[in-house]
């Protein structure tokens, strides 16, 4: 049976077609905004002006340096507990297994800015978090108004969205993995703690690539919990490339400077996006 | 290592309970704020248990943002939008997973590709774009920009790879045209796929925030996560009205993920390993 040439493009053509216009025209537009600036209302070519303008901007800096201090701490935190959320919960012992899934996934169903806002209530100063410290007889920890706390606060609360997010995708690893590989190694007499290290990491390892590539990139560009939770602050502490980004854009309207700060994502995405699959040695 | 087992058992389920009231306990403690007055949630104890004044408190939040029409704006784009993305993306996802022809992995590449790019790189010219058509401050400026949405694609492709093809070869031997193929064969076959697509899209679009923001200027227009947004930026926050906002726009979602989570979950178990 033969298709009419045509056919397929049918059914493509609808998404092309949009994909054209709303993602592939402003990645190309906003490409050629990074090289100008807005002289007098109109945009005039400059060079790498915008480029090395980021060097000596210290604002830019501190975000760029907030960013992977996130990043660093926050995606290996996350991964771990997902990870070990995942395993317990792949346990053959354990009943109502998807009672649990579904509460440790609830987090992840979410909106950004609801999940900010219950955190930053929670994490105020006379807040419930403190009262719960207090209660055991520790001190209050100024959470949203001490540089290094907020930073903390911030990683504490993506952790909560997004444990149970990766925790999903862990399990559809895990549930691949062959069953005969831990019989044989209980055979061998490896205990539980030796099989999850030599076995269902190096098992889970292209999983584990799929989702610190997908957390990478959510890190570079993440702005809703610090618009919401901390507004950036205290002095710089929480702001992210992704908010200053919208600042420069959006509150001083400069185009050009944003879409570089843009294009600096796109490149850090590039390069560690890359450099991840050359550690894990998986060059597909 | 049998003998261990009951202790083994009894470990892993105190671990996982308490793993599971961490991911809730927020949930119940806006759900606490949205029924008890303003100043209860920083009372000493702390308040955990219902209050009285949820009427009061929508009705606060009712006066500083149009309850009704947030929840109609919210409701309207995400459906609109999920409703179309799920067409557009299940097509392309099934010519690139059942026909053979030229351009197929070029052009499937360049979706793939995509993914990697922050949406940070398209709001300016894309907002640029919106304000040349005048179309700032409306439905379709939110519904259209991400309508061919990479993942969904791609989900809804690792899917339809495991449709079987002779089933179609037989269709058309019967006579049915490609499109009754694809719409009354292929389609209700597909519905787990399909819904747990739908979710996703569906969650994209309720949860987005960043581009509402910016495409979005009217308080009349604004969806759910501007107009709390708006609430909690205020110089006066009144806690019990921003948590009755916070949990109204959060339960659509999650009762929409419940009566759907199994396919849903499944729907991700079965695409993220291929």
């Amino acid at each position: 049976m033969r298709v009419k040439a045509h056919v397929p493009y049918l059914f493509i053509a609808p998404a092309v077609i949009l994909f054209s216009i709303f993602m592939l025209y402003p990645i190309i537009s906003s490409f050629i905004l990074s090289f100008q600036t807005s002289t007098g209302g109109e945009m005039a070519f400059n060079g790498l002006d915008n480029y090395t303008r980021l060097f000596s901007d210290a604002i830019f800096l501190t975000a760029l340096k907030n960013t992977f201090i996130i990043l660093i701490i926050q995606v290996p935190v996350m991964m771990i507990l997902a990870l070990i959320v995942a395993t317990l919960l792949n346990s053959a012992l354990l009943k109502l297994k998807g009672l649990f899934r579904v509460a440790f996934f609830l987090p992840a169903v979410t909106s950004l800015v609801a999940y900010s806002i219950i955190f930053s209530i929670m994490l105020m100063n006379d807040g419930l978090i403190n009262q719960i410290l207090a209660a055991v007889g520790l001190d209050a920890i100024p959470w949203l108004s001490n540089p290094f706390w907020a930073k903390v606060s911030l990683i504490i609360a993506m952790t909560w969205r997004w444990v149970g997010y990766n925790m999903v995708i862990y399990l559809a690893g895990l549930q691949n993995i062959p069953e005969e590989l831990y019989e044989a190694a209980s055979m061998d007499g490896a205990s539980k703690i030796r099989q999850f290290f030599s076995i269902t990491i190096p098992q889970l390892k292209p999983v584990i690539l799929f989702t610190v590539v997908l957390s990478t990139i959510g890190t570079l560009q993440l702005f809703d919990e610090p618009y919401t939770l901390t507004k950036g602050g205290p002095s710089d502490s929480t702001l992210t490339i992704g908010m200053y980004l919208y600042q420069t854009g959006f509150r001083y309207f400069d185009f050009g400077y944003a879409s570089t700060i843009a294009y600096v994502i796109v490149v850090l995405i590039a390069i560690l996006t890359a450099i991840q699959f050359k550690v894990t040695g998986d060059d597909k | 290592m049998k003998k261990n087992a009951p202790i083994r058992k009894i470990t892993l389920y105190i671990a996982l309970i308490i793993g599971a009231l961490v991911s809730l306990f927020p949930f119940y403690w806006a759900a606490i704020g949205a029924s008890n007055e303003s100043g209860k949630m920083f009372s000493k104890p702390p308040t955990l248990v219902p209050g009285s004044s949820l009427m009061e408190n929508i009705s606060n939040l009712n006066a500083q943002i149009d309850l009704g029409r947030v929840m109609f704006n919210s409701l309207f784009t995400s459906i609109t939008y999920t409703v179309l993305s799920l067409l557009i993306c299940t097509m392309a996802a099934y010519a690139f997973a059942k026909y053979q022809f030229p351009g197929r992995k070029t052009i499937f590449t360049i979706f793939l590709l995509s993914m990697m790019v922050p949406y940070h790189a398209t709001i300016i010219p894309l907002f640029k774009m919106m304000a040349s058509l005048g179309w700032l401050n409306t439905y379709q400026a939110v519904i259209l920009p991400n309508l061919a949405y990479p993942f969904a694609i791609f989900l809804m492709r690792q899917n339809l790879l495991a449709f079987p093809d002779s089933l179609i070869e037989a269709a058309r031997i019967d006579g049915a045209g490609e499109w009754k193929i694809f719409f009354r064969i292929v389609l209700p076959s597909m519905r787990p796929a399909l819904a747990a697509t739908a979710i996703f899209l569906f969650m994209y679009q309720w949860n987005s925030f960043l581009w509402p923001l910016i495409a979005l200027s009217s308080t009349d227009m604004y969806t759910f996560p501007v107009a709390l947004s708006s609430l909690f930026g205020l110089s006066r926050i009144d806690y019990g009205q921003v948590m009755a906002g916070v949990t109204i726009a959060t339960l659509p979602i999650i009762v929409f993920f419940l009566v759907l989570q199994r396919q849903f979950i499944s729907g991700m178990l079965g695409s993220a390993v291929k």
